[in-house]
């Protein structure tokens, strides 16, 4: 018991030294706390596991490529040449695809919570969000391949070739399967995290900056800019949160990407990501450097997303003042 | 924010050019949350358009059929699901709620400023690389894909939430039904145990219930190691078939009663999923 305000531990203190203590031996409270504690290690053997098993089922990859495997753009099992870059790039797109339209409207959504909706609307479209971000990514899937895929194919992708075609990025055939319809169903699944996030950072700035810019006679928008301004550190926290949980999206990517080892210019075209490749060919890998490459492309994403995760987290924990923690201990 | 905002009402010598771009600011605010809340209308629509019709008891009693005969259902995938979520459950959640007990009790230990945000960190990874590390860990060794493996690696995504929520939940109960406790006489760990879990008890099962309603709909962590199964089988080391992994190869295939059935499991799914949780959610804040 250490959780709570200062009141309640000067409490405890006093119903500790009023106990009468016999020379402190091992008791059961010690042997009860190394219990919680070895629970606890779970974490932190969890992610331990899959930082070695991943590491070990690649190492034959490691050896044969080194890091080659990383600038490599020949995937091909038959001659057993793997070069992962053409993953770590369609990777890179479709988040940044995902990214590119989800800031600015999960932004725009949280403003409008925080900002401008009254509370009780506020409230019923934050449940919806998270529910949003609560639907599975199979089910983004499904409707992305029969929904979302058709929609792309027959409206959307002859208009950008038609207008835009002239760029490198618009040129092809509307597939309706590829990397732009991958990015776009990843931007649908990540902009619940952009909104929730930047919208409690929102709500832990001081309702002075608002009060302070209104009453200089600004408008409405410009005090919103005002503490979006103050609001940066903590929505970037919330971009790269976003961002770590696009990079090793899978299901729905998957789905929709086309799937294809080869790079191309074109969003259009089909593409492949990481995660993408690992779900599609994992199962029927037979040689054994196929399968470790495979392992490698996992340690590989893991270890990235681990690092995106643990920035974005302690820029999210500094931009609120580790506010979770003002609740309990230190 | 849950304080009234009275309208500001700028006064008449405002620019109009700054009238103008406060206008458009606030709406494009409004559009965006429309756009973004959008796709949630067009995606429940769809579904129940497509996934109601199928639906029937025949699609929870019945086994998969072969193409193209009509009727079969998902009897196996969905008793599947609960096998495998239920062998995730009974790891992570006993885990799980002691680790959370001990970051809420303890919490002021170095170790648990570190578990803490090792769980933050453990819930972002990716899940198709906790299948592709379980997959080392035990189909590899075990020579099959199998319902344990599919199990192990739920308990691995379902921890960090398990803890997390559980930590939240024990933060909550006041201070004095400790205090009492310990004033009775109790030590400490018997407080724990007898008054402050029991205390926080209906939190604690919403924490494991969250987890597990998220849990199930995870498709990409049981690709290798629960892998499917066309075929009844409740044996932990045998492939077994789940709802999530169904509904991708039914959504593959590419013949139309197929994929009206994987409709019908998403459906299914998307009840079981997002139901649940947003119960929990409705749930925790009548808690707080």
């Amino acid at each position: 018991m250490t959780a709570g305000a200062p009141t309640r531990d000067a409490t405890m203190v006093t119903v500790r030294e009023r106990t009468p203590e016999k020379p402190r031996r091992w008791s059961a409270d010690d042997a009860f706390a190394l219990a919680l504690r070895l629970a606890s290690l779970a974490v932190l053997a969890a992610v331990l596991l899959l930082i070695w098993q991943t590491w070990l089922g690649s190492r034959p990859a490691i050896q044969a490529y080194g890091l080659r495997f990383l600038t490599g753009t020949a995937w091909d099992p038959v001659a057993e040449k793997f070069g992962a870059l053409p993953y770590v790039v369609g990777t890179l797109v479709t988040s940044g695809i995902a990214l590119l339209l989800a800031v600015p409207f999960g932004i725009g959504a949280a403003v409008f919570l925080s900002e401008i909706a009254p509370p009780r609307t506020g409230a019923v479209i934050s449940f919806l969000i998270e529910l949003l971000a609560s639907i599975p990514s199979i089910v983004y899937g499904l409707w992305g391949v029969f929904v979302l895929a058709p929609f792309l194919r027959t409206l959307v992708e002859p208009w950008l070739i038609k207008h835009l075609g002239f760029l490198p990025l618009f040129q092809g055939f509307p597939f309706g399967l590829g990397i732009l319809p991958a990015g776009l169903v990843l931007a649908i699944m990540v902009v619940p995290t952009v909104t929730s996030v930047t919208r409690e950072i929102l709500r832990a700035l001081p309702d002075s900056l608002r009060g302070a810019a209104l009453a200089l006679g600004a408008t409405r928008a410009e005090a919103i800019g005002v503490t979006l301004d103050a609001a940066r550190p903590g929505i970037l926290g919330a971009v790269i949160l976003a961002l770590g949980r696009a990079l090793g999206e899978t299901m729905a990517v998957t789905m929709l990407i086309g799937n294809t080892n080869h790079l191309s210019w074109s969003l259009l075209g089909p593409g492949a990501t990481m995660a993408s490749v690992i779900a599609n060919e994992f199962t029927e890998a037979v040689g054994k450097l196929h399968l470790a490459a495979l392992f490698e492309v996992a340690l590989v994403l893991f270890l990235v997303s681990l690092v995106v995760n643990a920035v974005a987290r302690l820029i999210v924990l500094a931009a609120t003042g580790g506010r979770r923690d003002v609740a309990g201990a230190a | 924010m849950s304080r009234e905002r009275p309208d500001v009402v700028l006064p008449a010598g405002v620019h109009w050019r700054r009238r103008v771009a406060n206008r458009v600011a606030i709406g494009g605010c409004v559009l965006a949350t429309a756009l973004v809340v959008l796709p949630l209308g067009l995606l429940v629509l769809r579904l129940l358009e497509s996934g109601l019709h199928g639906l029937s008891l025949g699609f929870f009693l019945h086994m998969p059929k072969p193409v193209g005969e009509p009727g079969g259902g998902m009897a196996n995938a969905i008793v599947g699901t609960l096998i495998v979520v239920g062998i995730g459950a009974a790891i992570a959640v006993p885990v799980g709620v002691a680790a959370g007990v001990y970051l809420a009790e303890y919490g002021r230990e170095q170790l648990a400023n570190v578990v803490r945000y090792t769980a933050d960190v453990l819930a972002g990874a990716p899940s198709i690389v906790v299948g592709v590390a379980v997959f080392g860990l035990l189909v590899v060794p075990m020579g099959r894909f199998s319902a344990l493996a599919g199990g192990v690696a739920l308990a691995v995504l379902m921890l960090p939430t398990v803890v997390r929520a559980t930590e939240e939940v024990v933060r909550l109960v006041p201070a004095s039904y400790r205090q009492a406790a310990l004033a009775l006489g109790a030590p400490s760990w018997v407080a724990t145990l007898r008054v402050v879990l029991p205390a926080a008890r209906a939190g604690v099962t919403t924490a494991a219930l969250l987890a597990v309603a998220r849990a199930s709909g995870e498709t990409a962590p049981l690709l290798f190691t629960a892998l499917g199964n066309r075929f009844w089988s409740v044996h932990l080391d045998q492939p077994i078939a789940t709802l999530p992994v169904m509904i991708y190869d039914y959504a593959r295939a590419p013949y139309s009663d197929w994929n009206s059935q994987a409709w019908t499991g998403a459906l299914t799914l998307l009840v079981l999923v997002t139901v649940l949780s947003a119960l929990m959610r409705l749930a925790t804040r009548n808690i707080r």
